[in-house]
């Protein structure tokens, strides 16, 4: 069943099931990308956080934020947690043993919805072993990644998804250094090779679309990836106020691609056909050096000297969207 | 619905068969597990039984031993029975989330058939990682044969899903010399051990979408030390409920456990504190010095955690000189059971001479004639009332004698 939701006043109310009021910076992006999740679906949700900032300004006891049934075990398992409750749920059913509530709302035709949150560091890093075991085993779940580039709740060290040229405190900017060496790595592609029957790539600042997505992702039987884009105010530098405008202009750049990928498949991981969808297509592509400039942790790469990071950083992200592109056209 | 497993009443099981059946017969609804030797057989056999329709369940061949009590403690939070088996490196790897799962207050079961620690890489058993486990808030049960290994694990799902206790725990076996040799086991019947464990009756479940409920929350300074506070609180109030599960069990099968086990201690002037199939062999050993007049005895836990001092005080009380045989490297210090029998000694103002043998490791043979010379130091260091000999030796160790202190 496919929630209606008509405009943002609309999904903004309906949420009862996340508080706004917890412990995360203003502007948060997690805060935003986790209600719109939420509100994609009126179904029962289930939830499991792994460490990181989301979970330890939403749980502090005696108080949590969550309306809905939370776990939060480790920072490396968010994923297996999900996939096992899920698998939990489904041999309750089957032995005719769920709770009544929940039987009940399974026969009017209502699945409870299981979803994981993780950051970054708890996705391409350290909980990429448990991610990527729980996909290939196919649960039924979705996982949410709140990418924003950085470990932020341990002070904001470089991951595997920091980009090039940005200042963290384990890469910082300094006299002979542009900060962070690597390009990020392409967790989208890497999880759509599971086989996940759906994946995609989203950005709170096109909430219709990252609904969407959500939704889709719901449909489907099996392991469903979402990588969020998620401005961090702490560790980007930029004002709270922008952080909508910050990541716009992040997909508005092709920085952030917005597109999905489907996998068809059977029950035993059988691929028969992908298809990559770009989902939003700028109307004038602009530089990637105005989403670097209202970001703080890319300052000093506009020094004369760092100058051709910029460079490279145009061309990286202009290969990436004319390959998107290029898959697209292709129909794979 | 499960099909009937057709049981003899005397089965010849190892000790991995034996915690296999009982994982069946407690009709776990999810496994999560990976492989590692010596406790491999123990989720290839309960695979098999699914596979075959004995199990309702489900098995989830997770991709490491981290993911394996990780889904444990999802599918517990979750309401349903979860348990797993491992051994050493996988228990090592499991260590953060075995504090996860008593936090939480999880009564998840996990068979341990203890193995070395690498380096060197070693598959043989001794108990590295049962020591390196003790104080993860568990309840610790120890079996010294397959018989106990299927008893205590059907035991063992009573004991922490017991609302007054409501934790996970290990049952321990020796790796290969209990896990790998087949001996006679009398099971119950399936109706009988279901009836036994009885139905799983969980609380705060996660599925139950009318009553949401946090599980795992961070507590700073404000509440963590209550919440700590009130987990040992209940961890040692469990002797109860152990003893009570025991009863039970004693009286539905006539076997009859206790949370210490002693051998000939009514007039043992010298004891040997052991855990594990060593127990046997020092019963043995104890015979045969008691034929040349030293009156031997064994001292052995069933019940690692809680630890129960008041029983181990009062079965060495007249004693003269104790053997603490800690089949695991000291890392530096005495063994972690002569620490803990010490200490409850001298917590009760009682000293004997208490010696630390360090023996077993890697999987080397421990004979009876190495145990004698065990009770034959005791005797020398009882009949001086000091001890005569060093107090850490290492038994059984090839080339020249190594002793500390
Ligand atoms: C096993 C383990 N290693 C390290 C940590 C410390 N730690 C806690 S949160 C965190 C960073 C989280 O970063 P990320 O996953 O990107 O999430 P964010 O806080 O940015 O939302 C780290 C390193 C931990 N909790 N557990
Ligand atoms: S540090 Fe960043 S990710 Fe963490 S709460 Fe603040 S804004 Fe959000």
């Amino acid at each position: 069943m496919v929630k209606k939701i008509k405009n943002l006043k609309e999904l903004s109310l309906s949420n009862d099931r996340f508080e706004g009021a917890n412990l995360m910076c203003p502007g948060c992006s997690h805060n935003i990308i986790v209600r719109e999740v939420l509100n994609a679906t009126d179904d029962p949700v289930i939830v499991a956080t792994a460490t990181g900032c989301l979970e330890v300004c939403t749980a502090v006891y005696p108080k949590t934020s969550w309306d809905v049934s939370w776990i939060h075990i480790g920072f490396e398992n968010a994923a297996v947690a999900a996939a096992t409750v899920s698998a939990a749920y489904e041999v309750m059913k089957k032995k005719g043993k769920l709770p009544p509530a929940t039987q009940k709302m399974v026969d009017e035709g209502k699945e409870p919805k299981i979803v994981a949150f993780a950051g970054d560091g708890g996705t391409y890093d350290i909980g990429f072993q448990s991610l990527s075991g729980a996909f290939e085993r196919g649960h039924n779940f979705m996982y949410v990644c709140l990418d924003n580039e950085v470990y932020a709740n341990t002070g904001g060290q470089r991951s595997s998804s920091t980009p090039i040229g940005a200042s963290t405190t384990t890469s910082p900017a300094g006299s002979v250094s542009y900060g962070e060496k690597m390009m990020k790595k392409s967790m989208v592609e890497i999880m759509a090779d599971h086989g996940a029957p759906y994946v995609a790539q989203v950005s709170p600042s096109k909430w219709k679309d990252l609904i969407k997505k959500v939704q889709k992702g719901f449909e489907v039987y099996g392991p469903v990836y979402i990588n969020a884009q998620s401005a961090c105010t702490t560790e980007w530098k930029h004002a709270p106020e922008d952080t909508i405008e910050v990541s716009d202009l992040g997909v508005e750049s092709c920085v952030w691609p917005l597109y999905e990928i489907i996998n068809e498949r059977d029950e035993h991981g059988i691929i028969y056909s992908t298809k990559l969808n770009i989902t939003y297509r700028p109307k004038n592509k602009i530089p990637v050096e105005e989403y670097l400039a209202a970001q703080p942790r890319f300052r000093h790469l506009f020094k004369p000297e760092n100058r051709h990071i910029i460079d490279l950083w145009q061309k990286a992200v202009d290969t990436r969207w004319e390959y998107l592109q290029r898959r697209e056209e292709a129909g794979v | 619905m499960a099909k009937k497993f057709e049981l003899n009443e005397v089965e010849v099981w190892d000790g991995n068969m034996a915690a296999a059946h009982a994982l069946r017969q407690a009709q776990v609804d999810i496994v999560a597990a990976y492989p590692i030797t010596p406790s491999t057989p123990i989720v290839q056999n309960y695979s098999k039984f699914l596979a075959d329709g004995y199990v309702d369940g489900e098995f989830i061949m997770v991709e490491s031993e981290h993911s394996a009590m990780s889904g444990c403690v999802a599918a517990s939070a979750a309401g349903v029975r979860a348990a797993t088996a491992t051994s050493s490196q996988g228990f090592a790897l499991m260590v953060e989330v075995l504090y996860q799962a008593s936090g939480m207050r999880l009564p998840i079961v996990l068979t341990v058939v203890n193995r070395a620690l690498a380096a060197p890489l070693n598959v043989n058993g001794d108990h590295s990682d049962m020591y390196l486990g003790r104080d993860a808030g568990w309840i610790n049960l120890c079996s010294y044969n397959p018989q106990e290994a299927y008893d205590l694990t059907l035991m063992a799902f009573k004991i922490g899903e017991d609302p007054n206790v409501r934790l996970p725990v290990m049952v321990h076996q020796d790796g290969f010399i209990c896990s790998h040799t087949a001996q006679n086991v009398r099971p119950l019947q399936d109706e009988e051990a279901a009836e036994f464990v009885g139905e799983y009756k969980p609380v705060n479940t996660m599925l139950d979408v009318a009553n949401p409920v946090t599980h795992g929350v961070q507590t700073e300074e404000d509440w963590h030390f209550e919440h700590k506070a009130r987990q040992h609180h209940d961890l040692m109030n469990s002797f109860d409920t152990i003893k009570k599960v025991f009863n039970e069990f004693k009286e539905r099968t006539g076997r009859e456990y206790d949370l210490v086990y002693t051998y000939k201690m009514d007039d043992a002037d010298v004891a040997i504190f052991a855990l594990g199939t060593t127990v046997e062999s020092a019963r043995i050993a104890a015979d045969q010095m008691r034929e040349k007049g030293i009156k031997a005895g064994v001292v052995s836990l069933r019940v690692l955690r809680p630890f129960p001092f008041k029983e181990v005080a009062k079965a060495l009380e007249n004693v003269k000189a104790v053997a603490a045989m800690d089949r695991s490297a000291p890392g530096g210090t005495f063994g972690a059971l002569f620490n803990e029998v010490s200490a409850t000694m001298l917590a009760h103002g009682k000293s004997p001479v208490m010696l630390n043998y360090i023996y077993g490791l890697g999987g080397r043979d421990t004979t009876i004639d190495m145990l004698k010379e065990v009770y034959e130091d005791l005797d020398k260091c009882a009949k001086a009332g000091k001890a005569v000999v060093p107090l850490q030796q290492f038994l059984g160790l090839r080339g020249p004698k190594l002793s500390f202190y």
